[in-house]
Formats: structure tokens, sequence, C-alpha cells
């Protein structure tokens, strides 16, 4: 059993869902980006993805895409996911990192999955990484016990939906609606569509992701999902002049909505 | 024997989809359908109709002696993508692409552009077509060609203007795929470059192919056989592959392909690919990219728009691994040169971009010595560089006037001609 298998399991005891809470590492900059994950893992968020910035995010909407730019202005280096990756631990969160692909193949694929472990990672996201071309990153992930997690999206045909889930490890990141990442008004009926069509090709935990951002649809997701994914808004509040105070608030917020389902 | 080593959806190691899952469904869809069009008689009779009576394809060959007494010996021929409607070799391309999306059904294309050519293009096709035609431009770019941002909005398209990132080319492109992973259901991203996730790399190419055919045709019509070299300019590389691919079976042709060069290797300030590039991964697709030691994309520097990019059409990296063909970095001065030498030899004023070519057949002419037969991928004209020529050559004034002969300051109303 696998960090990341034991937390889903235990949360399906508990009857609620995960929260997985995404911050950019070294955003703002690297000290700050170190209080900001201990903040998110200390109000309650279960998972937490750590990003990589990258110059060429083009899965991201505008927020990422601006706190990217200003974590790779600050300075931030590749070597620096990995003492974020270990403060996440350390702070009692599963860390994973969310990556697009160029950065991890210019620093080794094994040297990259190495030091991952190495600082206590459960797994790695990869937006822009699709199972067909991973061939590589697989063998490496498997054999350090990594969780490789691959996308699904509304426009995934179910020979692919389950090719996708059968190669992903702890869980299935579910991509909710068409688009790129960002706050969102609503949570399009599309997930709950996705979700039960990715039920039906796999026993995996299922994490929806792309556009929430409250409490209220939070619970909403957790009605249908084992974890909610937040990005943009935690990112939002990060940015905003209360910066930590309302990343700790907003987090809070998003607990208890996945608890309230 | 064939040198094409294309297996699948790479050439050699490279190639390949780095894509979000979410538009995976939409490059299976377009792959059939390009596969099934590329064997439907109706449709090529179509793309061959357009070509004739609406681009004026096939695009003359001109031989160029005045230009070529500058080369050190070589014959020089021009294939002449600068005559074809909206302005260079992009609407081959565009124009297949379109068709296929009327094909697919889709009401909606978009595109990036760079110089703004293929962005014209396709803003030419949508208006053609009756497609509603997004084009996303960098905004460093917007400045530097507003003529031909004037020219997609006459035509009908919007223009995004994208501040992100490094503004040009390649912020476009990330601009687009945006685009495309929202509305994927009823747009066409209409790639304009041999990039990008398979099968835009092979599809664009073989849009592209028709340039090569008709000048290796035209050329064994005036010399009897083949060209010692062919020159073409690579930014993305489609004009370069277009007229590289009826020749890359024959072990006599050196295929030439030049890239940007900009203030000199030396400087950093360049977008040669080939000359500080790495493999890796941009915009879907496994090839050179400018980065650094953490694989973040480097800023690129380049007189011309077209060629401001950090990477590379895949092929083209296959290519230059295997030996296949040869690439070198020219300088902005280099093609500034030839630049002014063709528009006062021969009165064809180039593409900035095509200009690189020119300059690059200047420098291998020599070594090619007396007797041989060059011929240059002419992909654009340069009614869109005049400003920027303008004032590369100080004909104009900061504020774009003209100074005029006989008068000692800049022009007054009778200048402005930039």
């Amino acid at each position: 059993m696998s960090v990341l298998d034991d937390l889903f399991t235990g949360c399906r005891e508990e009857g609620r869902s995960a929260l997985v809470g995404y911050l950019p590492a070294g955003y703002p900059d690297l000290s700050t980006s170190l209080e900001a994950i201990r903040t998110l893992a200390d109000a309650g968020a279960d998972v937490i993805e750590v990003g990589v910035p990258y110059t060429d995010p083009l899965m991201d909407g505008p927020v990422v895409e601006r706190a990217a730019s200003t974590a790779l202005r600050s300075g931030f280096r590749l070597k620096d996911v990995f003492t974020v990756v270990a403060a996440a631990k350390d702070a009692g969160a599963v860390p994973v990192v969310m990556t697009y692909w160029n950065p991890v193949l210019r620093y080794g694929v094994d040297r990259f999955a190495q030091d991952l472990a190495d600082a206590g990672g459960a797994g790695l996201i990869t937006p822009d990484l699709i199972p067909d071309e991973a061939g590589a990153w697989r063998a490496a992930a498997e054999e350090r016990g990594l969780a490789p997690v691959f996308l699904v999206a509304p426009s995934s045909t179910d020979v692919r939906l389950r090719s996708t889930t059968q190669a992903c490890r702890g869980f299935v990141y579910v991509a909710s609606t068409m688009g790129v990442t960002g706050v969102r008004e609503a949570v399009g009926s599309d997930a709950e569509h996705l979700v039960e069509r990715t039920r039906a090709v796999t026993d995996l935990p299922l994490c929806v992701g792309l556009g929430v951002s409250t409490g209220d649809q939070a619970a909403q997701v957790a009605g249908f999902a084992d974890g909610v994914i937040v990005g943009s808004a935690l990112v939002r509040a990060l940015g905003g002049p209360d910066g930590l105070g309302a990343l700790r608030h907003l987090t809070e917020e998003l607990a208890a909505g996945v608890r309230r389902a | 024997m064939t040198t094409t080593q294309q297996v699948g959806d790479r050439f050699g190691e490279f190639g390949g989809r780095y894509v979000p899952e979410a538009l995976v469904a939409a490059l299976d869809e377009l792959d059939a359908a390009r596969t099934e069009a590329m064997a439907d008689p109706d449709f090529l009779a179509e793309l061959d109709r357009l070509h004739r009576d609406y681009t004026g394809r096939p695009s003359p060959l001109t031989e160029v002696p005045r230009f070529a007494a500058h080369a050190g010996g070589p014959r020089i021929f021009l294939k002449r993508e600068d005559l074809n409607h909206t302005g260079s070799h992009k609407i081959n391309n565009v124009l297949g692409q379109a068709l296929l999306a009327v094909r697919m059904g889709k009401r909606r294309v978009i595109a990036e552009t760079g110089a703004g050519q293929h962005g014209v293009a396709t803003a030419t096709a949508a208006a053609l077509m009756g497609l509603e035609c997004t084009v996303y431009m960098g905004q460093v770019d917007t400045e530097r060609q507003a003529l031909n941002v004037a020219r997609m909005r006459l035509l009908g398209a919007e223009v995004v203007a994208v501040p992100t990132g490094s503004a040009t080319l390649k912020d476009a492109i990330n601009e687009a795929m945006r685009d495309w992973v929202t509305h994927v259901g009823h747009t066409h991203y209409l790639l304009g470059t041999v990039t990008g996730p398979h099968p835009f790399p092979t599809m664009v190419r073989d849009f592209h192919a028709v340039i090569g055919q008709e000048a290796r045709k035209q050329l064994d019509d005036v010399v009897g056989g083949l060209p010692d070299a062919v020159c073409a300019c690579v930014g993305g590389g489609s004009n370069a592959i277009g007229i590289f691919h009826a020749f890359r079976d024959e072990p006599s042709v050196a295929l030439w392909g030049f890239e940007a060069g900009g203030d000199g290797i030396e400087t950093g300030r360049h977008a040669a690919r080939f000359s500080g590039g790495e493999p890796g991964v941009l915009h879907g697709a496994s090839t050179y990219v400018l980065q650094d030691a953490d694989g973040q994309t480097l800023e690129t520097h380049s007189v011309s728009a077209g060629l401001d990019y950090p990477s590379i059409g895949p092929e083209h990296a296959f290519l230059h691994d295997s030996g296949l063909a040869h690439y070198a970095p020219v300088t902005d001065r280099e093609a500034m040169d030839a630049f002014s030498l063709l528009c006062r030899t021969e009165g064809i004023i180039p593409a900035i971009e095509s200009a690189h070519a020119l300059a690059g057949a200047l420098r291998i002419g020599p070594e090619l010595g007396e007797g041989s037969v060059v011929l240059i991928n002419l992909s654009g004209r340069g009614d869109k560089d005049v400003d920027t020529a303008a004032r590369w050559f100080g004909l104009v004034d900061d504020e774009g006037q003209a100074h005029v002969d006989g008068e000692t300051g800049p022009g007054g109303d009778q200048g402005g001609g930039a």
C-alpha cells in the first residue's frame, strides 16, 4: 500500500473526500512558498500538489500562469521543488508534484524520480504527458514506488479512459471541464458525468479539478468524487493582500466543504 | 531508398504528442480526417483548383543572375512563393487545413502568427470559406508587424495580442492551445508550421510539399537536372520542409536550412536551435529547444518575427541529427545585407525571413562554384517588412518620416513612405 492508497482509504472510512491543494513552488518566493505549504497542510489539505513553475504553461489560465512567472522572476530553480516537497511532507500532508514535461526531461527522468522519492514525494501529475509517451517515466516511477497520475478529460473516449486509468497509480486526475485552470462560477455537470464514466473502468480514487474555489463547490464535488482539487483559488488567495491569512481561511473553508457532502 | 524514417508519429526519436489528454480526441479526429481527405480525389481536386485559381499556383521559378554574380559562381533560382496570394507560402497549408476544417464540420478556426503571414493567410481562407477566425499574436509582434494586424482585421478576423511571456510567437502558440483546449468541439486549430503534436508536422509538410514538387520540375525544364543545393530559412520550418521534401531522397542535393542568428550566436541573442538548443519538448513535440539548465524556454531574438521562435519542427531535428540536411545560423546583419542586395540587383523585395536563405546561399555559393545550381525558396515578399527595413537602413527617422533625397533633414509632408 502506498501512502496515497492509505490516505484515500482513510478518507473513505471517515466518509469524506480528500482535499487536494495546489500551489506553485517558489511563489511568490521560496521562503514564502514554504510558509504557504505549511499553512495549507495545517489548515486541512490532505494532499499537496507542488507545482513546478514553467515558462510555457499551456494548460494554465492567467492566475497560475502569472504565479509561475513571478516564481521564475524570484529565482526559482528546479531543485527547489524538492525542498518544497519535503516541507509538505514534514507538515503532515502527502506531497505530489505537478509539472510540465520538459523540466523533468531536462533534469533527467531517472534523476528526477530519485530526487522526488528521496524528498518524500508520493507521485507526479503530468498535464502534458499522456501515458502513450510516458514509457521511461512509468518505469522510473514503478522502480521507486512513485505514483504516475495522468489526466482524463470530458473528451476522452471510453477506450482512452480505460488505458489512461490503467497507467495511473494513487489516483486519477479528472479534469472536469474542457479548458485551462482557473476559478469558475459553476462546476459543470460534465464533472459528475465524467466521474461516472471513469468509475466504470477503474477502482482508483478519482480527484476532480479545474474550477473549484469555494466550500460549497467543494461540498458539491465531494458528493461524487474521492478528492477535490483546488488550485487557482488558493494561488489567488496567497497572492492577495492578506496572503497567508487568506490562504488559511480558504483552505479551512474547503476542508469543511469536503466533510459536508 | 527512402530517407524519411517516419514511423507512426515519430521522425526518428522526435515528434510524438506531448499534449493534454483533452486534445487527444481532436488530434485523432484530425488525423483520421486528413488521411481520408488526402486519399479522396474530390478533396485533392478542390485543393488543386484553389491553388490554381485563388493562390495563383504554380508559382514561378525565377533565375536571378545579377544577384548570383555576388555568390561566387552558382546559377541561382528563386522559387517565388512570394507571389502567392497573401504574399507567402503559408497559404498552401492554410487552404488545405481550412478545407479539412469545413470537412470536419468545424465552424471556427484559430491560428498563431509571428510575422503575421500565417495569420493573414488564415484570415483569408476563413473569409473565403465562411469560418469564424481568431488569430493570436505576441504583443511585440503586433507592434513590429502592425500592417499585417490591419490586414487580418480587414479580412474579418479577430486579432488577440498576447502580452504574456516574451510576447512573441511561442506565447501566441500557448494562447492558441489554451483556446483550442477550451473550444475544441467546434474549433480547429489551424497551426501554421511543421511542429506541434502529431499529425500537424506531417500534415503541414504534406500541404507544403507542392513547393518542392513544382520547383523540381520547373528547374529540370530549365537546367535538365537537379540542383546542387536547396536553401530555405527555418523558423518552425514549414517552407523549408515544403521545398526539401521533393529532394530528400536525392543524395546529390545538399539541403540547407538557415536559422535566425540574431545578433550572433556568441551574444546569446538569437533563435538558432541547432546552435545552442538541446533536445526537449515544446508545444506538443519532442524536438530541439532553446532552453536553460532547468528546461525553461529561453527568450529568442531575431530581426525577423517569423524566425523568432525557440523550437523547430521535429522532422528538422531528425534531418539535422541524421545529417540528411545541414543547418547554419545567419545573423540579422547578413540577412539584411542580402535583403538589400536582392532589392537592388533584381527588383524583388523579399521577406526578411526569406532573406536569411538568400544570405545562406551567398555564403555557400563559393564552395559550390561555377556551373553549380542553387535553388532558394523565396518564401515571402517584403511588403510587411518595409518599415523594419527602412529603419534598419536609416531611410526614415524614428517617427517613420522618410528622408527625402536633396533635403538636409527628415522629410516633410511628401515623405511618410514607410
